[in-house]
């Protein structure tokens, strides 16, 4: 017998009488998400901006980082300083990126995390090899709790997808929190809209 | 030097291994505050959220569902998981698990590789048995990376080296990673490690991470990490293995949104870690290996008392609330997994060398109040020390010292009598009791013994 038909056999043996899932609904609130997203994605290291639009975004941006920085992103918004994000290509080729500017689809109040899916940023190494990271979202796409985050996401068929909240980081010496781990150094959220 | 030190001494119980680290008192108290600090935001996030208890009781049955229809749960990630390009494998037990780990390893060619946090790897030894196969492997999580360094295992499942002081570390990292002599700044030793550990990532082919949960209607894997060193490692990997033990599958994505709210605000009380990455298919021109692991699962599945056991998401509250974690340390457990979850899946893999843990308690029920998914941990504490006596596991003294608890319980005349005369004894011969052959007496002052009992005092009253 093999390994597979011993383990379910073990199991079928083992296991309990069936026990239902639970069906339950959770209270949501559905004010303030967006001074809450704000204050939550402070608290744990992100810089958040209101901004009305893509030109907002650029300029601020172009405050913090110099063009002789490589800078890259999926948008074609940003084309004019930004450079595209190739499938196909090796994903090392993407160790010396400076920022990297991408959409997320869905974003949490509770908890400040940003839905995205693979499709948004061409290469799934993107959101995390860069040193800094630059994340739009539309303000109506804020949501209270990540069970709205998981009804909008549905049965959409993605081959990846992250939930991103705040910088990568790390307190694992002696608890003392320290930003930039191995993944970005920061994050700069921009609510759009 | 534990490891040294407990061969020396003989010592394997937890009671012996707590006593080296109670060595240093300095240390003990940072660490039990340390601990205690984590507790209390994990109370703080538990309190923001008013659905907090329904969040707990809807994953609690959750995963009762999931213990209940395993088989089928299985069958239909698997189903899913091929559907999506993943090759799926099947262990038994830990060597097994080793020895899939490797001939995915030969396949490619590969003797060198990056690993993130994975208690399951832990618990089947995988960096021992690759080493002695020649394989190198290169734990990324900072905190694991600094166990690895110092040779020791981790304390705890989510903070791996909370019993190692900056010091400490700053000595480890000058030596391996060639910080300056005796730099112990947590922000220049953590930027070390990025840069160390990036030339890492970029260089090996094969990254193996843990399994937080597994979906069995969409056959994807969530891991859930703060640094992003399981992504670091994957995306930019040939071949990505992900290791999990069977308990690990949820039945549909949006229970994801249950368990995902309730583990990192219990871990750390964190709202969410960093990243909560969703691996469903490889990426172009990759290859994705999912190996089901049971070890002992199974069996802890038919031990009724024992298998909501399973039901555990790792987050580790229990560890940070429990008093006698917080003051003997992780290592104190001799387990992968330590701490009051750890003492009661132990025994099921081996009774007689774990027989200590579920008395390394003192059966205060707090683990029990914390876990997120109800788990009850200090009922199971109780009940596993039922089973290790019955079945001849305890040491002769405590079997000994229980019959004789169990009678004097039983007869309530010798009670009195005894009560009475403890009494007597400790009043006017206090160094029968206050000495060195009285476990109860380390580290503590007898109680002054009271004029009379509640019984007699009842007696008294009624009258």
């Amino acid at each position: 017998m093999s390994s597979r038909e011993k383990i379910l056999a073990a199991v079928r043996a083992n296991k309990p009488d069936l026990q239902p899932l639970p069906d339950v609904i959770i209270p949501v609130r559905e004010e303030g998400l967006i001074e809450e997203y704000r204050r939550v994605a402070e608290g744990i290291g992100a810089k958040v901006y209101e901004v009305g639009g893509i030109a907002e975004v650029k300029e601020l941006l172009a405050a913090s980082f110099e063009p002789s920085q490589r800078i890259v992103s999926p948008l074609e918004d940003f084309a004019d300083m930004a450079e595209g994000i190739e499938a196909g290509i090796d994903p090392h080729s993407f160790a010396d990126v400076e920022l990297a500017i991408v959409r997320a689809e869905i974003g949490v109040s509770e908890n400040s995390a940003l839905w995205v899916p693979e499709g948004n940023v061409s290469q799934r190494v993107i959101p995390f090899i860069c040193q800094h990271l630059a994340i739009l979202i539309n303000r109506e796409r804020i949501v209270p709790t990540l069970q709205q985050a998981y009804s909008l996401i549905g049965e959409i068929n993605y081959g990846y997808g992250v939930f991103i909240a705040g910088p990568s980081k790390t307190a694992d010496i002696e608890q003392s929190l320290v930003l930039g781990a191995h993944g970005p150094r920061s994050l700069r959220v921009f609510i759009v809209g | 030097m534990v490891k040294e030190e407990t061969q020396h001494k003989g010592l394997t119980e937890h009671s012996g291994l707590a006593d080296i680290f109670n060595r240093d008192e300095q240390r003990v108290n940072w660490h039990d505050e340390t601990l205690w600090f984590v507790r209390s935001k994990r109370d703080k996030a538990a309190h923001s959220l008013p659905e907090w208890e329904l969040l707990r009781e809807t994953a609690s049955q959750i995963k009762h569902n999931v213990l209940s229809d395993l088989d089928t749960y299985l069958q239909q990630f698997e189903e899913q998981a091929l559907i999506n390009g993943v090759t799926v494998h099947w262990a038994a037990d830990a060597r097994e698990h080793n020895q899939i780990v490797h001939s995915i390893l030969k396949k490619h060619e590969i003797n060198r590789m990056v690993k993130s946090k994975s208690m399951l790897t832990e618990e089947c030894h995988l960096n021992e048995y690759l080493k002695e196969h020649g394989v190198e492997v290169i734990d990324t999580d900072l905190g694991e990376r600094i166990v690895q360094l110092a040779e020791e295992p981790p304390s705890h499942i989510v903070l791996p080296c909370i019993h190692k002081k900056k010091e400490e570390i700053g000595e480890l990292f000058h030596t391996h990673l060639g910080t300056a002599a005796g730099e112990s700044d947590p922000q220049v030793l953590t930027e070390a490690a990025r840069q160390h550990l990036r030339e890492s990532f970029l260089t090996r082919r094969l990254a193996l991470t843990g399994v937080n949960f597994a979906v069995a209607e969409t056959g994807e894997f969530v891991v859930c990490t703060n640094e992003g060193n399981a992504d670091m490692g994957s995306h930019l990997a040939d071949v990505h293995i992900a290791s999990m033990g069977i308990e690990k599958i949820i039945p549909r994505r949006k229970d994801l949104g249950f368990f995902l709210r309730l583990l990192a605000r219990s871990a750390t009380g964190q709202p969410i870690t960093t990243y909560s990455s969703h691996f469903r298919k490889p990426r172009a021109g990759q290859e994705m290996h999912i190996i089901l692991v049971d070890n002992g699962r199974t069996v802890q599945l038919g031990r009724e008392d024992f298998r909501n056991s399973l039901k555990c998401i790792r987050c580790g509250a229990c560890m940070n609330t429990c008093p006698v974690y917080r003051r003997s340390g992780g290592h104190s457990y001799h387990n992968a997994i330590a701490g009051p979850i750890g003492s009661i899946l132990a025994p099921n893999l081996d009774m007689k060398a774990y027989a200590d843990l579920p008395f390394a308690s003192t059966l205060c029920g707090s683990c029990s109040n914390v876990c997120p998914v109800k788990i009850d941990i200090h009922d199971q504490l109780y009940k596993w020390r039922q089973v290790l006596v019955k079945e001849g596991h305890v040491s002769p003294v405590k079997a000994m010292g229980m019959k004789a608890m169990a009678f004097t319980f039983a007869m309530p005349r010798f009670f009195a009598f005894a009560g009475k005369a403890g009494r007597v004894v400790m009043k006017y011969l206090p160094f029968v009791v206050s000495n060195k052959l009285n476990p109860w007496y380390k580290e503590r002052e007898m109680p002054k013994p009271p004029k009379e009992s509640f019984r007699e005092w009842y007696k008294r009253e009624r009258r």
